[in-house]
């Protein structure tokens, strides 16, 4: 009933937890088997260790939350020699998040990586907001976006998906671009830049001044950027941006997602994407599915054979 | 740690804007040393997100209970601080390395500013039935603002400052330090950034144990918000997490600012 194929992945159910919010898992290791997980989007990886930006790296606003982290992270060979061989103890698929400052440094990321027998598919960082160098300069122009992924394209030997900016005005451009360069997949969509001032100060409360917004507050972005790019192209696409619950997982789904990515709410409730794991299947049965393939699209789906139908 | 209901035995303000909760709940038999802290949902909306870490004044294992003192200054601890008895809360904790309590067999300095005195509540209790000559040099703001200083002179010689002198010495926990002149084995300390920059200075070569506070994300070293540059890594990319690592550190382990 949640078993869903993607390229190069197997997933055991639609719901994984998304990149930059659940480190390398060995925090929630401590809480449940991460075996129960349908794949894991692992935190972005460079090809340097990288500590990020100064703190505060959090600040909450209404129904939400900014970061600016900085893509901190222990560095590809750390990654490659410690973080995947402990994941390879879990039955579960695993999405590397790939960043870099420069083309070469994402390919030879890419390259690396994509070499680890868990490792299944590639997540192409061009969204990330909140580093100078690299992440969303190369997320917001087309053809550099192309570009990019061609060139991870060549050298990967996994499926790659590329990971939107919402930070565009044409967000359907950005996914023909990377599609028609070559990408097996999309998931979207990072977080929207935001900002939040200490009244008192009169400073950003985020050492860094700007911030990635994500949670609730960014859930309609989502859905409605999630059903353009859907019925735009023919890669599949995982969503996220804020769900909270397991209607949030179907709305995402009908949105045109074939699979969906948990962030924020992980902070929240730890145990969140086990809990709708848990939960999706009486909900889809509650809405007459009996596979949660039936949901995908239905929002244009239906739109379209209505509209056929009307004479 | 586990994410668990608790009950509220009582919340009530005991100084200006500072309130007590006692809370009860099996989630305090997994506590195991002062300073660690508690991650709060205030309620099941969405609107106010993020849990809040307060740290754990006082416990005890045998009826169950726990006691936070927090600030009620944003919105979250505001809405906290309406919660009235027999309602519950979504807890998550233990969480934290706290004070090693073994690490003093004499005498013990403890020094606490602000809504940073909490934690050495517990701490100081612990100390002294471990038989530890406890010595207490409590800050705050103004008089409106102190709480606790009967509780800590019942268990050890106990100063207080306000910045304001509108109760005990005028000035800082620093000048009755560089008053009083205390020997001591071990010092502990909790409060605002610049009073623990101002210890560190002090008490280069002492056993000083520092509790650190920052925004903080998932509360258990998922999302990387709540880091500290370690002082001992050259290739600069060294660091230690607040919520896992500490938020007790021994002096000169991190930086304090980041």
């Amino acid at each position: 009933m949640l078993a869903v194929k993607l390229p190069g992945l197997e997933l055991k159910n639609p719901i994984m937890p998304a990149s930059g919010c659940f480190g390398f898992g060995r925090e929630f290791a401590k809480l449940y088997d991460l075996s129960k997980l349908g794949a894991i989007m692992i935190k972005a990886t460079t090809l340097e260790p990288r500590f990020g930006n100064p703190t505060p790296r959090v600040a909450e606003t209404p129904s939400g939350m900014l970061n600016a982290i900085g893509l901190q992270n222990p560095g590809l060979k750390k990654v490659m020699e410690e973080e995947l061989p402990w994941l390879s103890q879990f039955d579960v698929p695993i999405i590397a998040n790939i960043a870099g400052s420069t083309v070469e440094e994402y390919v030879e990321v890419a390259k690396e990586i994509s070499k680890a027998p868990n490792v299944k598919a590639l997540e192409l960082n061009i969204s990330c907001p909140n580093v100078k160098q690299g992440g969303i300069m190369f997320g917001t122009v087309p053809e550099v976006a192309g570009h990019l992924t061609e060139a991870v394209k060549n050298v990967s030997s996994v499926p790659v998906y590329v990971k939107l900016s919402p930070n565009v005005t044409d967000i359907v451009a950005m996914a023909k671009a990377v599609e028609k360069a070559g990408a097996d997949g999309i998931t979207m969509i990072n977080t929207l830049l935001g900002m939040r001032i200490d009244v008192k100060t009169g400073r950003s409360i985020i050492a860094n001044g700007t911030g990635g917004l994500s949670g609730p507050a960014v859930k309609p972005i989502a859905v409605r950027m999630i059903y353009q790019v859907s019925q735009s192209v023919e890669i599949p696409v995982i969503g996220m941006g804020g769900i909270m619950n397991v209607d949030d997982c179907i709305e995402f789904l009908q949105a045109g997602a074939k699979a969906v990515a948990i962030g924020t709410a992980n902070f929240v409730n730890p145990y969140v994407c086990v809990e709708l794991i848990d939960a999706l299947p009486n909900r889809l049965k509650e809405l007459g599915f009996d596979h949660v393939n039936e949901c995908v699209g239905r929002s244009w789906k239906d739109e379209k054979s209505s509209s056929n139908s009307c004479p | 740690m586990i994410k668990a209901w608790m009950e509220i035995i009582s919340n009530r303000p005991i100084a200006k804007n500072i309130y007590k909760m006692e809370l009860k709940g099996e989630l305090v038999q997994r506590i195991t040393c002062p300073g660690q802290f508690v991650q709060i949902k205030v309620d099941d909306s969405f609107d106010l997100l993020l849990r809040r870490p307060i740290s754990i004044a006082e416990y005890n294992a045998e009826k169950n209970t726990m006691t936070l003192i927090y600030r009620a200054e944003g919105a979250g601890t505001k809405r906290l601080s309406r919660k009235k008895a027999s309602e519950l809360v979504d807890v998550f904790g233990p969480l934290g390395n706290g004070f090693p309590v073994e690490e003093t067999k004499e005498k013990a300095l403890l020094v606490g500013g602000g809504i940073g005195v909490p934690p050495l509540y517990e701490l100081s209790k612990q100390l002294v039935q471990n038989g530890v000559e406890v010595v207490h040099v409590l800050g705050f703001s103004t008089k409106a603002a102190v709480f606790y200083e009967q509780e800590f002179k019942e268990l050890g010689e106990t100063f207080v400052a306000t910045v304001d002198g509108t109760f005990g010495a005028k000035g800082t926990v620093m000048d009755i330090i560089n008053e009083q002149r205390f020997t001591f084995e071990t010092l502990y300390t909790c409060g605002p950034t610049p009073m623990l920059k101002a210890i560190e200075e002090a008490f280069p070569h002492k056993k000083v144990f520092l509790s650190l506070e920052e925004r903080m994300g998932c509360g258990i070293g998922a999302c990387f918000a709540c880091v500290r540059r370690t002082k001992t890594d050259a290739n600069d990319s060294g660091y230690k997490k607040i919520c896992t690592d500490g938020p007790v550190f021994r002096i000169g382990e991190v930086m304090l600012e980041c």
